[in-house]
C-alpha cells in the first residue's frame, strides 16, 4: 500500500504556508543552472510554473500537444477568477474565501491546501495586472468585481467573457519572455506517452512528436504534470477536443495514486445536446446566472407543446412559469453552486417539465433583466456570449429565453498530491486541474483559474525548489539509461499494436459508446446497480476495443487517429476507475450524487462518519486497484450540511 | 443536406498537394462545419481511406487552433467567428465547398489542412510581453487605468492568434496580429516602459520571418474572427515611427 503523507506544515492554519516558506530548502543561483525541470502542459498551471521556474534560473523543458502554448484549454474559461481582495468592501476576507471553497466542495478538500489557495489569491491578481491583463475596470479606473455562483460577496475579477484567455495570454507572455531568455525550451505538438522512473524518482518522459511521429526521450531532475482534467472520458463535454487524461493516467500506472476520480463537475449552463453527430458541448458562462432567471413551464402540458414546437416560451404567462431555483433555494436563488443547479435542472426535466425538442433543456431568461437594466447593459455584460449562442442555436436570446442543460465540465479528482503538490512518486509533481487537491467534491465558479495560477506562480516554484535542494550533486541524466529504453519500447509496442490491429470500427465510435455508458451511469445521478453495470460494460468495451479498433495510416508523420486511439485506450481504463470510486463512496457529496443517499427533499446526503476521506487509488496491474484513504481533519472550520435555502453560512 | 467537397490533400511538407473531390450527404443544418468534417472522416475511415487532417481544439472559437480557407475566405463565409463556430445552415443544399489550408510563406503546410504557425509564437517571443517576473509587483489597484483605455486594450487583447489576418492578406502581412499585441501594451501604463523596444523588435522579427507589408486593403479586419480593428495598425505605425525617431 502507498503511504499518503500529506506533509501539512506545523502551526495554526494561517501560519502553515509562512512556516513552510520560512523553513524550505533553497538552491543557490549557480546550482539552479545545473538542474532540469520538465513541465508537461502549458495551461495556467503549466505555463505559470514553467515561466516562474525559468525566472528562478532552472532549466525548463515545457511540452504541449497544440501548435502553440497559447492554445491550452485554460483559454476557454469565460467567467472570471476569484480573489479575497475585498475591494468592494462587502465583507470578504482570506478566511471567507477559504470557508466558501471548503463548504462549496462539500467538506471533501484538504483544509490546509485550500487556505493557502485563498491566501495567495490576492497575489495572483497583482501579478496578472502587472503583466498587462486587461481586467474590467470601473469609471474611476479601479478594478471591477462581480459575484459568481455560490458566493455572497463580489470577489470575481473578469475580462469580459474571456477571462481565461486573458490570464492564459498573461502566462504565455511570461513564458515567451523566458523562451527568449533561453531558460525555457518549448516542445510543441508533443504528446507525453509515458513517465520514466529511475531509482524510484521521476526522471523523464517519453513523447511522440505528432508532426514527425518520432518517439522521443526527455530527461530531467524532476517532472511537473499540468495536463488538465479527464472530462472527455464522457466524449461529450465542454473540454477541448484534444484534452485528455493520458499523461495523468500514465503516472497512475507508474505508481502515482489517483484521488477521488468520481468527483466530476457538471456545469448547469451549457447549450443542450442537439444530435448524434455532435462533437462537443458549449458552455455559456455561469455569470449569466447573475442576471438570467431559470425556469420551466409549471404545467407538463405546456412543456409537451413546447417540445413539439406548438408553443413558444414567450407565450407562457408569468404565473405558469416555475422559477424552481428561486422557489427551492430562496437565499441563493439562481446563484446556487453548480452541482445543486445541475441536479435541479435534471430533476425538473425527468419530471416532464423540460423544454426544447428533446425535453432535456430549461430556460435561462433575460426578459426581466432587460426590462430593469436596458438591453445596452445586458449587451455590454454578455454580448459575446449572446452572439455565440445565436451562432450555434440560431435563436436570439434578447428576444426569446436561452435554453440550457448541464454538461460535463471539470474534474475535481486527479493525481493525489501532498501539501507540496508532490505525488506518491518522489520528484513527480502535479498542478492545476490535473491534481485533486483544492476543490473537494465540487468546485465553485471562478476558482479553477485561481487554482491553476496559484499552483503555477506561487506554490510549485517554492515546493519544486525545496525538492531539488538535495539534488544539486546529481548530474544530468542520460536518456540512454535502460529505464528510458524500456519505457520507449513499451510505448512503441502499444502504438504498433494499435496501428496493426486493422479492426472494423473507428476510434470515435468506441469513444461515443464509452461516453454513453459514463453519462447514463456515472453522470449526474448514480446508483449501485448502474455503477456495477457500467464497470461490466466498460470492461467488455475495452476488450472489444483492443480486438476491433481500426487505426488507419502509419506510425510516421501526422496521424490524428493514432493520437486519439491512445487517449481512448486510456479513457477505457480511467472510466472504470471512476465507476469503482463512485460505487465505493456510499454517500452523496458535491458532484457525486448517489440516488440511495438523499434527504426526503431530494438534497445530497453526506456521510461524514464513514467517508470524510480522500480516496486515493493505487494501480495494481491486472488486479483490482487498491484503495488508500487520507482522512480529512477540519480544525478551523465547523463541518455542516450545505444549506443554500437561508443566508446564514 | 448533400454537399460536394473539394479538399486540399497533401501528404507532407515536401510533397506536392492537390484537390480531391468528395460527396457527402445527410448533413444536418444544425451541425458545425467541423462536425461535417468529422462525418466525412468517419466515412473515409469506414472505406479504408485516410481521413483529412485538420487542426482544431476548443470548438468554442477561442483557442485559435482551427483554420481552413473555405470558399476563398479564412474561417468561411460567416463574419466574426472561427471555423469551429461556422454552422452548416450558412451553406445551401447541393453546394460545392472548396476547403484549403491557409496559404502564406511563413505558414508551411504540415499535412492536408494543417499548417505550421510557429512564426506567430516567434514574434511574441521576440518581445510581445511585459518583462515582469513572478512576485514583487505592486497592488493591482495601485495604478488606476481609465476605463476607456482598459476597454481599448481589451479590444486588442481579444486576438486569438489564429493567423486569419495573414491568410486574408494578399501580402501575407502579420500587421494586424503584431499591432494588436503592441496596442494592448502601449495603451496600458504597465506596458509603456518597454513600448519602444517592443515595437522595434516585434516588427523586425515579423520582417525577418518573411511576412509581407501592409498595403491598407483592410482584408485582415474583415476576416478577423475577433473583429480586431485596423486602427491598431495605425497605432503601431505611430509608435514604430516614434521609436525610430527618438531612437
Amino acid at each position: 500500500m502507498a503511504t499518503l503523507n500529506s506533509k501539512i506544515p506545523e502551526g495554526p492554519l494561517a501560519e502553515k504556508w509562512k512556516n513552510f516558506n520560512a523553513h524550505q530548502n533553497l538552491v543557490n543561483p549557480a546550482n539552479k543552472r545545473k538542474l532540469d525541470i520538465i513541465v508537461v502542459g502549458t495551461g495556467l498551471a503549466g505555463a505559470a510554473a514553467a515561466a516562474s521556474l525559468g525566472e528562478l534560473g532552472f532549466i525548463v523543458k515545457n511540452f504541449c500537444i497544440q501548435d502553440s502554448p497559447r492554445r491550452a484549454h485554460s483559454i476557454a474559461a469565460q467567467g472570471g477568477i476569484n480573489a479575497a481582495k475585498n475591494y468592494p468592501n462587502d465583507g470578504d476576507s482570506v478566511y471567507r474565501l477559504f470557508y466558501d471553497t471548503v463548504k462549496g466542495g462539500d467538506y471533501r478538500a484538504r483544509e490546509a491546501n485550500v487556505y493557502r489557495l485563498a491566501e495567495v489569491s490576492n497575489s495572483i491578481i497583482d501579478q496578472c495586472v502587472a503583466q498587462g491583463v486587461p481586467f474590467a475596470r470601473e469609471y474611476g479606473g479601479l478594478l471591477d468585481n462581480r459575484s459568481f455562483g455560490g458566493a455572497l460577496v463580489s470577489r470575481t475579477f473578469y475580462a469580459r467573457g474571456q477571462t481565461g484567455q486573458q490570464l492564459l495570454l498573461g502566462a504565455y507572455g511570461a513564458l515567451s519572455k523566458e523562451v527568449h531568455k533561453g531558460s525555457v525550451k518549448m516542445y510543441t505538438r508533443r504528446e507525453m506517452l509515458d513517465l520514466v522512473i529511475v531509482d524510484g524518482r521521476a526522471r523523464g518522459i517519453i513523447t511522440r512528436n505528432t508532426v514527425t511521429g518520432e518517439i522521443e526521450r526527455h530527461s530531467a531532475h524532476t517532472v511537473v504534470i499540468a495536463t488538465g482534467g479527464y472530462g472527455n472520458v464522457f466524449f461529450l463535454s465542454t473540454n477541448a477536443m484534444n484534452s485528455n487524461g493520458s499523461s495523468a493516467w500514465q503516472c497512475y500506472k507508474k505508481g502515482a495514486a489517483f484521488a477521488n476520480p468520481c468527483f466530476v463537475q457538471i456545469h448547469p449552463t451549457c447549450i443542450p445536446v442537439h444530435g448524434d453527430f455532435q462533437s462537443k458541448l458549449t458552455l455559456m458562462s455561469e455569470s449569466l446566472r447573475n442576471d438570467g432567471r431559470i425556469w420551466v413551464p409549471k404545467n407538463k402540458e405546456d412543456a409537451r407543446k413546447i417540445q413539439k414546437g406548438e408553443l413558444k416560451p414567450t407565450e407562457i404567462a408569468e404565473e405558469n412559469r416555475d422559477y424552481y431555483l428561486e422557489r427551492r433555494y430562496p437565499a441563493f436563488g439562481n446563484l446556487v453552486p453548480r452541482d445543486v443547479a445541475s441536479r435541479a435542472a435534471k430533476e425538473r426535466c425527468d419530471a416532464g417539465h423540460g423544454v426544447g425538442n428533446t425535453g432535456l433543456a430549461v430556460y435561462l431568461d433575460f426578459k426581466d433583466a432587460i426590462n430593469r437594466l436596458g438591453r445596452d447593459v445586458i449587451e455590454a455584460r454578455y454580448g459575446n456570449l449572446f452572439q455565440m449562442y445565436e451562432k450555434i442555436v440560431d435563436d436570439n436570446p434578447y428576444e426569446t429565453p436561452m435554453m440550457i442543460y448541464p454538461a460535463i465540465h471539470y474534474t475535481m479528482g486527479g493525481i493525489w498530491v501532498d501539501y507540496e503538490l508532490e505525488t506518491t512518486i518522489p520528484g513527480l509533481f502535479a498542478g492545476g486541474e490535473a491534481n485533486f487537491s483544492d476543490h473537494g467534491a465540487n468546485r465553485l465558479g471562478a476558482s479553477a483559474l485561481m487554482q491553476g495560477l496559484a499552483d503555477g506562480y506561487f506554490v510549485l516554484p517554492y515546493t519544486v525548489q525545496n525538492y531539488l535542494a538535495d539534488q544539486i550533486n546529481v548530474p544530468r541524466f542520460s536518456t540512454d539509461l535502460p529505464e528510458f529504453e524500456e519505457a520507449e519500447k513499451a510505448v512503441k509496442d502499444k502504438l504498433d499494436k494499435l496501428i496493426n490491429n486493422k479492426g472494423s470500427k473507428s476510434v470515435d465510435s468506441f469513444h461515443k459508446r464509452l461516453g454513453h455508458i459514463m453519462w447514463d451511469n456515472v453522470g449526474m445521478a448514480r446508483n449501485k446497480e448502474g455503477l456495477e453495470k457500467a464497470i461490466k460494460e466498460i470492461k467488455a468495451l475495452r476488450e472489444e476495443y483492443w480486438k476491433d479498433v481500426d487505426v488507419p495510416g502509419s506510425l510516421e508523420g501526422v496521424n490524428v487517429e493514432l493520437e486519439k486511439a491512445v487517449r481512448v485506450a486510456d479513457f477505457l481504463e480511467l472510466g472504470e476507475l471512476m465507476a469503482r470510486d463512485a460505487l465505493h463512496r456510499k454517500e452523496s457529496s458535491g458532484g457525486h450524487f448517489r440516488e440511495e443517499y438523499q434527504t426526503p427533499e431530494g438534497e445530497a446526503l453526506r456521510n461524514d462518519k464513514d467517508f470524510m476521506y480522500v480516496a486515493a487509488w493505487e494501480y495494481n496491474g491486472d488486479g483490482e486497484p487498491i484503495l488508500n484513504k487520507e482522512p480529512l481533519n477540519y480544525e478551523d472550520i465547523e463541518v455542516k450540511t450545505r444549506n443554500y435555502k437561508e443566508a446564514k453560512s | 443536406m448533400d454537399l460536394t467537397l473539394k479538399i486540399w490533400r497533401q501528404a507532407g511538407p515536401t510533397v506536392k498537394g492537390k484537390f480531391e473531390q468528395y460527396s457527402i450527404s445527410g448533413i444536418s443544418t444544425d451541425s458545425s462545419f467541423l462536425e461535417m468534417m468529422d462525418v466525412l472522416n468517419e466515412e473515409l475511415i469506414g472505406k479504408g481511406e485516410e481521413p483529412v487532417a485538420f487542426d482544431h481544439d476548443c470548438r468554442e472559437g477561442i483557442c485559435g487552433m482551427c483554420s481552413l480557407y473555405i470558399n476563398g475566405r479564412p474561417h468561411g463565409p460567416d463574419g466574426g467567428i472561427t471555423t469551429c463556430q461556422l454552422h452548416m445552415r450558412k451553406f445551401k443544399d447541393g453546394e460545392t465547398i472548396t476547403i484549403e489550408p491557409w496559404r502564406a510563406k511563413p505558414f508551411p503546410v504540415i499535412k492536408d489542412l494543417i499548417i505550421d504557425r510557429s512564426a506567430l509564437d516567434a514574434i511574441i517571443q521576440s518581445g510581445g510581453y511585459i518583462s515582469v517576473n513572478t512576485g514583487g509587483v505592486p497592488d493591482a489597484n495601485a495604478i488606476p487605468i481609465a476605463r476607456e483605455d482598459a476597454e481599448l486594450a481589451m479590444d486588442a487583447a481579444a486576438c486569438i492568434g489564429c493567423g486569419a489576418c495573414v491568410a486574408a492578406c494578399k501580402n501575407a502581412s502579420a500587421m494586424l496580429f503584431v499591432s494588436a499585441k503592441v496596442s494592448q501594451f502601449a495603451l496600458l501604463p504597465q506596458g509603456k516602459t518597454e513600448a519602444k523596444d517592443r515595437v522595434r523588435t516585434m516588427v523586425a522579427k515579423m520582417d525577418e520571418l518573411g511576412f509581407g507589408n501592409c498595403t491598407n486593403t483592410y482584408a485582415c479586419e474583415v476576416e478577423c474572427p475577433k473583429e480586431i480593428k485596423v486602427t491598431n495598425i495605425a497605432r503601431m505605425n505611430r509608435h514604430f515611427l516614434g521609436a525610430k525617431v527618438s531612437g
